[in-house]
């Protein structure tokens, strides 16, 4: 019984850090996306668009290289970019402490999925998926 | 294509400007109704707008990563999320996910469009059905017991135990909400919350903020495919990101004061119509 009680403590705390973190993703990046969007604005504004067509090859910042190049130079997209990878770092970093809860709990099965669920991420970030 | 779409040369700054507003009003229907803001940013974006659904679905699958993980944080901490089963189900989705997320580059844009439509019936049909609560305690799966998915969540009158059941058949019915979310974009709410309520038969609450927590994650997953391929460009996911967020967090204010069951049989119209719009631009191969 004493066992429990401590359990529910030890997930009242990683819930509580796992929705703080969340949310500090959350605004972060959308204020990183924001400043990009106004510096894009200003710098392109007046160019037109065309979406009508999906052109893989003509796309830059597809690399976390790329955008880390065009953040340097300072361009719009590249800032809005970097926010959004941010963005999807975000569930990530979520994943990753999760993990550290478990261990914490000492439930090694959920430490064992955590890294399983991350792994598979891991494997989609290496970048050789894309046909 | 280009011929048939009411705004054919426009300004990077009225498009930001329309679909800020279009964003906006997707964020604000899709938490009012639980559909999320995917399922409207898309047709906005491919009926109206006339971009490639390939870009809709990099600018929708961001949006849903925002929208999820800031509603997850709200949950997260009330304590109803079930965090166990939802990296559980987590190693179905993020795989399917990214399956999804591959093979959508080599379907017809006309075929993802007619699915597209038909998950959007799918949702609508889901929003208008009378809930009915399967949950029990009655703890009688192996697998639940062996993978500790059963659980407990605060309600006013006190904590209330749940006990997950057919666990082999919510994994397989997540695999699919995954690939569903990773080849259109989507989040695939009503198809999460549908493995969770009536297969796996976990209370209404725990299975709404569950699906919401795992919905980042499985988004994420399929983001990066996307990243990678170029579909993810930042002129059009700053506005849908932006927008959608921003309507979610007005809709989720507005809820918590209205009850807006009422008003659900006209966003179920709102929505029919859409995917009758996508099925049918879809046939004529106009997307």
């Amino acid at each position: 019984m004493k066992k429990d009680v401590k359990r529910i403590f030890v997930d009242k705390d990683v819930q509580v850090i796992l929705g703080t973190l969340l949310r500090f993703g959350v605004i972060l990046s959308m204020v990183v996306v924001l400043i990009g969007g106004m510096v894009y604005l200003n710098s392109q504004g007046k160019a037109i668009v065309d979406y009508s067509q999906f052109r893989s090859e003509h796309a830059d910042l597809t690399s976390i290289k790329a955008i880390f190049s065009g953040l340097l130079s300072l361009q719009g997209k590249a800032i809005i970019q970097f926010g959004i990878v941010l963005l999807i770092f975000t569930p990530i970093s979520r994943v990753i402490f999760s993990v550290f809860g478990f261990l914490l709990e000492k439930d090694y099965m959920y430490v064992v999925i955590g890294l399983i669920v991350l792994s598979i991420i891991i494997f989609s970030l290496t970048n050789k998926l894309v046909g | 294509m280009v011929t048939d779409v009411i705004f054919v040369r426009m300004s990077v700054l009225v498009f930001t400007i329309i679909v800020l507003f279009g964003a906006f009003l997707a964020g604000l229907l899709g938490s009012l109704t639980g559909l999320g803001g995917g399922v409207i940013i898309i047709p906005l974006l491919t009926l109206v707008l006339g971009v490639d659904i390939h870009y809709a679905i990099g600018a929708s699958i961001i949006s849903v990563i925002a929208t999820s993980s800031g509603s997850a944080a709200a949950y997260v901490k009330e304590g109803i999320t079930n965090i166990r089963i939802g990296m559980f189900l987590e190693i179905a989705t993020t795989i399917s996910a990214i399956f999804g997320a591959i093979i959508t580059i080599y379907i017809n844009p006309s075929y993802i469009a007619v699915m597209f439509g038909l998950i959007l019936l799918f949702s609508a049909v889901m929003m208008l059905r009378k809930k009915v609560e399967h949950a029990d305690n009655d703890d009688s799966g192996a697998l639940g017991r062996f993978f500790k998915l059963n659980g407990s969540y605060p309600t006013p009158e006190g904590t209330v135990s749940y006990a997950v059941h057919n666990v082999v058949g919510g994994f397989v019915m997540m695999f699919f909400a995954g690939i569903v979310s990773g080849l259109l974009g989507i989040g695939s709410g009503a198809l999460k919350v549908l493995a969770m309520d009536n297969i796996m038969r976990m209370p209404f609450k725990v299975s709404t903020t569950t699906s919401n927590f795992m919905m980042g994650v499985t988004a994420a997953a399929s983001a990066v495919v996307y990243l990678h391929r170029g579909q993810i460009d930042p002129g059009i996911v700053m506005p849908v990101c932006v927008g959608v967020l921003t309507g979610a967090t007005v809709g989720s204010k507005i809820l918590v004061k209205t009850k807006p069951e009422k008003l659900k049989v006209l966003f179920a119209v709102v929505v029919a119509f859409l995917a009758f719009q996508m099925i049918y631009n879809g046939m004529l191969g106009k997307l």
